[in-house]
């Protein structure tokens, strides 16, 4: 089954990975801007970030056939430097227009503090301004319903956002109901010991019938693995549901919301049509 | 949609398991303290999580999963704004 992941961190991952997750289905993926496992210290380093997502990753996805999208921002940990934060929004507008550019993201929160607050506000405003799409990342662990409720509160404070253009991304039993129940989409990563299952995963779309929900693996240099979402497909037939309803989650889900952005160019495998990527 | 009893006898080797790496830990946690020793405040707060996580699994209904997640989360508190003056 062709299949799209929706958030993958393709800078930490080797090429190789690209070559398995071709031969595994995946046609195209998404990849935020997220925190590299340190602290950047200037706006150029960020620069050079942003280069990487919109030049370099392309095309080394392309080598295989995958198509690849991706999203700017500060994300909410290094957020937490509100001087920094504002150096860079102030740039991402030299990034916007480029061609695998989907939207703001994924900005959120950490610990859920004012300044991540403040910074995540910030972010919005440039969305409103450049009328992007926005996907959200939401706390880990201990963090996460409050920081989610949060986040929500935000969001549904400002009647400018339009809630179906937005993705609240690593949902899970706590947080997916209330995302869902605002109008947002949700996503669920499969990422192990922190976040969430294919099997639970599996439990969620079957209790929302997969209306407005996506799958991710969230591969990055931490502990995790990039072809989770193959294992939420097998998860899924091995429970005997339809085809279909695995495809809506993994590839038609993710073609309905990411076409609410200008630059989503995907040419699906059996077009005809050559990939522009 | 399968039947309990399908569910159950597939899943039953994998629970098993998930629930012997609990009762193994928790066996290591008394192995490992002598017999004066006392959980230090944050451990303790720990133990009290999983004491309560356990009774959650021994309790009634569809939602333990969505109540475990909440007995291991933060408080939310609609008045955040206010707090932050954001």
């Amino acid at each position: 089954m062709d299949y799209i992941d929706p958030h993958i961190h393709m800078v930490s991952r080797t090429t190789d990975d690209y070559a398995t997750l071709a031969r595994m289905g995946c046609v195209a993926m998404s990849e935020p801007a997220f925190w590299a496992g340190f602290d950047r210290r200037s706006v150029d380093g960020f620069r050079d970030y942003f280069h990487q997502l919109t030049d370099v990753e392309p095309k080394r996805a392309a080598q295989f056939g995958i198509q690849h999208f991706t999203w700017l921002c500060i994300n909410a940990k290094e957020a937490e430097n509100v001087s920094l934060s504002r150096d860079v929004i102030a740039m991402i507008p030299e990034f916007i227009e480029c061609p695998n550019v989907l939207g703001i993201g994924e900005i959120g929160l950490n610990k859920n503090t004012k300044n991540e607050a403040t910074v995540f506000l910030e972010h919005l405003e440039l969305a409103i301004k450049y009328d992007q799409q926005i996907l959200i990342h939401t706390p880990h662990l201990e963090d996460k319903y409050q920081g989610t409720r949060m986040i929500l509160d935000m969001l549904c404070d400002d009647s400018r956002i339009d809630r179906s253009r937005v993705l609240v991304d690593h949902v899970e039993e706590h947080t997916i109901g209330e995302v869902l129940d605002r109008g947002f989409w949700a996503g669920m990563t499969l990422y192990p010991v922190t976040k969430c299952t294919p099997d639970r995963a599996a439990d969620m779309i079957e209790r929302y019938s997969g209306e407005r929900l996506l799958a991710n693996s969230a591969g990055d240099w931490g502990p995790s693995k990039p072809t989770a979402v193959p294992d939420l497909i097998f998860e899924m037939r091995r429970r005997g549901h339809d085809e279909s309803l695995a495809r809506k989650v993994v590839y038609d889900n993710p073609i309905e919301f990411f076409s609410q952005s200008r630059n989503f160019s995907f040419v699906p495998r059996d077009s005809g049509s050559e990939s522009d990527s | 949609m399968r039947a309990a009893s399908q569910i159950l006898t597939e899943s039953f080797l994998d629970v098993r398991a998930k629930l012997l790496e609990v009762a193994a830990t928790l066996d290591r946690i008394d192995r490992s303290a002598d017999e004066e020793e006392s959980l230090s405040p944050a451990a303790q707060g720990q133990r009290e999580q999983v004491d309560a996580a356990i009774q959650i699994l021994l309790s009634q209904g569809p939602d333990r999963a969505e109540r475990l997640q909440k007995l291991f989360s933060r408080d939310y508190d609609s008045s955040w704004r206010q707090d932050m003056k954001l």
